[in-house]
């Protein structure tokens, strides 16, 4: 079983501050992590292999630094790693990320599932999964809280919708996103710290992945960022006077008024 | 609270990436459950399998036997950070290390291959069974016997307050096989789970470190074969005197850990607890106390650190050394555990908070692998033979 997981390098806080000149986001002295939701994408694909054995490539695009997310996924059980990087890369949305994920993993010999985090906690988009599916042409299951059967060319699936949970069979090759109800990630091992500090991690330029400039990065992304703000937050408090039963009355007219009740 | 080196330890990358990572397990996986394993006295089966997964138990076992091929360095480093935050649940972790010693010292090859790879995997607990209930510091007066019969021993007997009792699967059993020669009749045997003959006796319930198990081992007409006997027939209280020696640092460094984490907990509640309109931390009188437990906690940790390297460099004998490390570091646990309830006040005397049950497990690390009454004993003989030697 050939699996592939994508990871994402995010900063690791929610309080991030935006440029507002170039508006992007402002890393100087946040520590990068694995974008939470892709450890557990990386967990399920290294279960995966110690149940059905094969191998496990983990694939990050990112500026040279990435290298640290894909160090990680190797101490954390991944056997391969590739770092997808080139200046051209720089500036892509989901599209252009989605379509240069997918020429990569074209190049690796037949790949039986590519799992991905169901979301990043930077961008929040949660389309490079579904995108990357399409781009690879193979089926795509979203929010899996389960692998409950796995062979050769199928696997079924629980994934999560708002009422409940739904089971799904599947052809494989396929991609899935997955969320954190899926497994509970371990922490490295030492043998696999080991290895990681060692191991060879190759970088795949546009060059390497034979891509058009115009498909990736910037100039392959359907869109642009304008402008990011917070929104304005107003709270106004109101100190309601008088006879206790006429302010209890004034209360519930308000909340009338509001249309709470 | 995030602790900056202040000595310079001279740890390698691989001791200090096994110490960051055995942290990260104690922070991740051991906090979230510390209070409740102690509540519900329940064997930490979950952290043992995580332990694992990490290669905690490879650190100890060398790399022939699928091991990562470190000493007693190493494994202090490992039993320090795991008691920095329960030292109950460290216990479980280093005496299987303690279980293992006898087997890594005087096992034949045959008998290493067999067991020590599913110790390093940490497939395998391991414990260590020597005291009865007449024989506590009084090693020699043990009564469980090993006889010969039909090519291998029968063992027969009754094992007290055995630290991982019923969960691990390898047992060292110190046994009689020749009564007659007292302390010179003695030999090791390995007993594994499930053997006829071989059963558990009560859990016993503790004051401290209760998420461990102790337990008595009971051996009722107990067939071992011959190869199960490890080293020499008769040698079983020199090896055990030896294997003891050895897994001291370790008890030191479950002290260390625990004073650690008492002193790293007493001075968060010194700055945030507010009595006379100030931080008690403004007041000398909690300066002081909170000063000479940093200083006792890094001494120890020198004298801990020291005597593991001295066990790992080889040295022949280190009967004194060990003792005294295990000694120290114990009555500095049970010191500034002690010291960091009176800080909490009300407060650290309520189970709300971790600093009693950092007191309870404190307790027992000055009494068991040898009193620190008998181990000063030990020491005060090394200094008058060392002395009479020279005359």
């Amino acid at each position: 079983m050939n699996i592939v997981v994508c990871l994402k390098q995010v900063p690791g806080t929610t309080k991030v501050k935006i440029d507002p000149q170039t508006n992007t986001l402002i890393r100087q002295g946040i520590e990068n992590i694995v974008n939470p939701f892709d450890t557990y994408a990386l967990e399920e694909g290294v279960r995966i292999r110690e149940r059905c054995g094969g191998k496990v490539t983990a694939i990050s695009m990112g500026p040279p630094q990435a290298e640290e997310v894909l160090r990680e996924a190797i101490a954390l059980g991944a056997d391969e790693a590739i770092l997808l990087s080139d200046s051209d890369f720089a500036g892509a949305d989901t599209l252009a990320t989605s379509y240069t994920l997918a020429r990569a993993i074209d190049r690796l010999e037949r790949s039986d599932i590519i799992i991905c985090g169901r979301q990043t906690i930077d961008g929040d988009t949660g389309q490079v999964g579904p995108e990357l599916a399409e781009m690879l042409r193979i089926p795509f299951v979203a929010y899996v809280s389960k692998i409950e059967e796995i062979d050769n060319g199928s696997m079924r699936l629980q994934r999560m919708v708002e009422e409940g949970h739904e089971v799904i069979e599947t052809s494989l090759p396929a991609v899935i996103t997955v969320v954190k109800e899926i497994n509970i990630p371990r922490l490295p091992s030492l043998r696999g710290l080991a290895k990681s500090k060692s191991a060879m991690i190759p970088v795949w330029t546009a060059q390497a992945l034979g891509v058009e400039k115009k498909m990736v990065g910037l100039s392959g992304s359907a869109t642009r960022v304008i402008k990011v703000f917070f929104p304005q937050r107003f709270r106004q408090g109101e100190i309601l006077q008088g006879e206790l039963e006429s302010q209890v009355e004034s209360l519930v007219n308000k909340l009338r008024d509001a249309k709470i009740t | 609270m995030e602790r900056k080196v202040i000595l310079e330890y001279f740890l390698s990358e691989q001791q200090k990436m096994i110490k960051s990572l055995a942290r990260r397990i104690a922070e991740e996986k051991i906090l979230p459950v510390r209070a409740e394993l102690d509540e519900s006295e329940e064997f930490p089966w979950t952290i043992m399998n995580d332990l694992a997964d990490s290669d905690m138990f490879r650190v100890f076992i060398p790399e022939e036997y699928d091991g990562l091929g470190g000493g007693c360095l190493e494994l202090c480093l490992v039993i320090e950070e795991l008691s920095r935050v329960c030292a109950g649940i460290a216990i479980s972790y280093a005496a299987s290390a303690l279980g293992s010693v006898t087997l890594l010292e005087y096992g034949s090859e045959e008998q290493k291959r067999k067991y020590l790879p599913d110790i390093a995997s940490g497939k395998k607990l391991t414990a260590f069974a020597l005291t009865e209930a007449t024989a506590g510091s009084d090693a020699s007066a043990i009564k469980t016997t090993a006889n010969r019969e039909n090519g291998g021993y029968v063992i027969n007997g009754t094992k007290q307050f055995i630290t991982n009792g019923g969960e691990a699967e390898i047992y060292t059993v110190v046994a009689l096989t020749a009564k007659e020669r007292g302390a010179r009749g003695a030999s090791i045997f390995l007993v594994e789970k499930g053997a006829s003959g071989f059963s558990f006796g009560k859990k016993e319930k503790k004051m401290g470190i209760r998420a461990s198990s102790t337990r008595e081992l009971i051996f009722r007409n107990c067939l071992v074969p011959e190869e199960n006997m490890i080293g020499r027939e008769g040698m079983g209280f020199i090896m055990t005197m030896k294997l003891l020696d050895r897994s001291r640092p370790g008890v030191g460094a479950q002290a260390v850990g625990l004073a650690q984490g008492a002193l790293e907990a007493a001075v968060d509640y010194a700055r945030q607890r507010i009595q006379f309109g100030h931080p008690i931390i403004s007041f000398q009188a909690v300066q002081h106390m909170l000063a000479n437990m940093a200083i006792e906690v890094e001494a120890a940790r020198s004298l801990v650190y020291a005597v593991a390297r001295t066990v790992d460099s080889r040295a022949r004998n280190f009967t004194e050394e060990s003792a005294m490390a295990k000694v120290f570091a114990s009555d500095v646990a049970m010191r500034v555990t002690t010291d960091a309830v009176q800080i909490f006040g009300g407060a650290g005397y309520m189970r709300d908070y971790p600093i009693e049950k950092m007191m309870r497990d404190a307790k027992i690390i000055q009494i068991y692998e040898g009193t620190n009454q008998v181990l000063r004993d030990a020491i005060a003989f090394e200094l008058r033979k060392r002395k009479a030697m020279r005359e």
